[in-house]
């Protein structure tokens, strides 16, 4: 049974996928959140509002966000040997993945935080609450399922994503399916390789939906 | 206490601008409830943000026990709005946070300890009554409950000035009453000096010591709470004063009968107490049949809704409606027939 699903392959596959997607989203929120959350504060009418570096961030996040990822990996190769020394195997492709996601979640946390309501951020200013208060303990509180499932997304994005990684040598499971499926006709990995991903994909997206979910509940 | 001079806002949208406060003056003093009062866009809510400076000024001074709140910088502004508590129509609490947690947060602004902060929580639920909630979240709470717990947190701190934002708007008569009295207890036990502003003439009857009437953006009139309303000068006071009860003319009932008249009277103070009703009868020649009415009372001062038909000569019903005028009684034409 281990031999027929090919587990010494698809197991390494699935690790090094498992890696390439968690590094790379905790990199694209560690960025992309304070990002958001400038976006919505400097944005006209915002709390700290700096209409110009609005349209500067607005505009770098626009065009990250334009460019098609296949592209995006192979036009950022210069930076990703600067950044890790390497432009192939699982570490560098964390560089492009992180680049192509990070602007995504800064509009998703962005959008997330525009929900908060105005009363709210009002309550707390006439409370004397500084900026740094109102975004750690409104803002983004207020906005956390929100924000997850926002988060979510980003990783089924990633996902999709990581399979093309392939191109550069970076392994995982989109590499797996190419190799072995595409280029010598083993179909049966590649069969395997895509229900791995699609398994993938609904686990991560069910315990999205439970940790916001649970959240919300919680607070009804 | 709170001291307002020649506080004006000006909204600037496109190429218009709105005055939405002019030249305001205020003096209230300390452990005083303050009544505001207008219709919407009288600029009344406009005018308690200038207070703590959530809207700024365009120009004017604000001084608060002694401070000039107009011309502090940022710091000092934070540090003095945690000497003013606010409270709001929507209630304004937390979602992610229980009912203790959205009590501690103005005290973890202030940098207040934990074994603080918990006795403080508890003190303040047993202020408001809501023991029982203390974990709860907001969610799980009436709209009365949530006015509580925003009181409670807006006591946190300790503040001398309680501002309310149309605190009870969006509550029933029966809360609002039970908010309205918390709020007496909370000024008489602490001796708060509350602001607030409303367009409900109860909640002016009910707690304020003065009150100001606001319209286009300037008040319009001023005085104690009995006084104002027992002599309205302005339109706008009057229509405050005699509008306290619903207007009755949706569901009267009255026989269409030809040559009668049906008028609606109001009278406030003494008027309510004199037979004006029998007068008109003896001394017009008419007859009076009446509708529907009620006499209110307002402070120490009554006022008095009659809805009557006057049925008779014409010229003498003319006459009898001109003597009610010059008595200032207020009468508004329902039906000629």
């Amino acid at each position: 049974m281990a031999n027929f699903l090919s587990l010494d392959l698809l197991i390494p596959a699935l690790l090094e996928t498992l890696i390439m997607v968690f590094l790379s989203t905790l990199v694209s929120v560690i960025l992309g959140l304070p990002l958001g959350v400038l976006l919505l504060l400097t944005e006209r009418g915002g709390i700290w509002e700096k209409p110009k570096i609005n349209s500067v961030l607005g505009t770098i996040v626009n065009i990250l966000r334009s460019f098609p990822f296949l592209i995006l990996m192979i036009a950022i190769i210069p930076f990703t040997r600067l950044i890790v020394g390497t432009t192939t195997g699982t570490a560098a492709i964390i560089v492009p993945l992180s680049i192509s996601a990070f602007p995504f979640v800064a509009r998703v946390v962005e959008s997330s935080l525009r929900e908060v309501s105005s009363g709210l951020i009002e309550a707390a200013q006439s409370m004397g609450a500084n900026t740094m208060q109102i975004i750690t303990k409104v803002l983004i509180p207020e906005a956390l399922p929100s924000i997850i499932s926002g988060i979510t997304l980003t990783i089924i994005n990633l996902i999709g994503y990581s399979a093309m990684a392939g191109a550069i040598g970076a392994g995982g499971l989109g590499d797996l399916a190419m190799r072995y499926g595409y280029y010598r006709y083993e179909l049966k990995i590649m069969i395997l390789s895509v229900v791995v991903i699609i398994l993938l994909v609904q686990i991560i997206q069910v315990i999205g939906n439970k940790i916001s979910i649970s959240i919300n509940n919680k607070r009804k | 206490m709170i001291r307002a001079e020649s506080l004006n806002k000006v909204f600037k949208i496109k190429d218009n601008s709105v005055d939405a406060v002019k030249d305001v003056n205020l003096n209230i003093s300390n452990g005083e409830i303050f009544g505001i009062i207008g219709l919407s866009g009288a600029g009344k809510s406009t005018l308690v943000r200038l207070l703590n400076r959530l809207e700024e000024p365009s120009s004017g001074t604000i001084i608060i026990d002694g401070d000039n709140i107009t011309s502090m910088n940022k710091v000092d502004l934070r540090n003095a709005r945690k000497e003013i508590g606010m409270i709001f129509q929507h209630f304004n609490l937390l979602s992610s946070r229980t009912v203790a947690g959205n009590i501690a947060f103005p005290m973890e602004i202030s940098n207040f300890d934990k074994k603080q902060i918990d006795n403080r929580i508890d003190e303040l639920l047993d202020l408001v009554g809501l023991k029982d909630k203390k974990y709860a979240y907001p969610a799980q709470l009436s709209g009365g409950q949530k006015q509580r717990v925003a009181i409670a947190r807006a006591l946190a701190n300790n503040p001398k000035i309680l501002l309310c934002d149309e605190a009870t708007s969006a509550l029933d008569p029966k809360t609002t009453n039970s908010i309205l009295n918390l709020l007496k207890d909370i000024r008489k036990n602490l001796g708060i000096t509350i602001v607030l502003i409303t367009h409900q003439m109860e909640v002016i009857r009910e707690i304020c010591d003065r009150v100001a009437i606001m319209e286009n953006g300037s008040i319009i009139e001023e005085g104690r709470v009995e006084e104002v309303f027992s002599n309205p000068k302005t339109d706008i006071a009057k229509n405050f004063v005699f509008g306290i009860k619903p207007d009755l003319k949706s569901r009267m009932v009255f026989p269409k009968t030809p040559n009668s008249v049906v008028i609606k009277i109001s009278y406030v103070g003494e008027s309510s107490q004199k037979p004006v009703v029998s007068r008109l009868i003896k001394e017009y020649d008419i007859d009076v049949n009446i509708v529907s009415g009620d006499i209110d009372q307002l402070m120490s001062t009554s006022v008095g809704h009659l809805v009557i038909q006057m049925l008779g000569d014409d010229d003498n019903i003319a006459k009898a409606i001109d003597a009610l005028k010059e008595q200032n009684i207020s009468t508004e034409v329902i039906w000629n027939g």
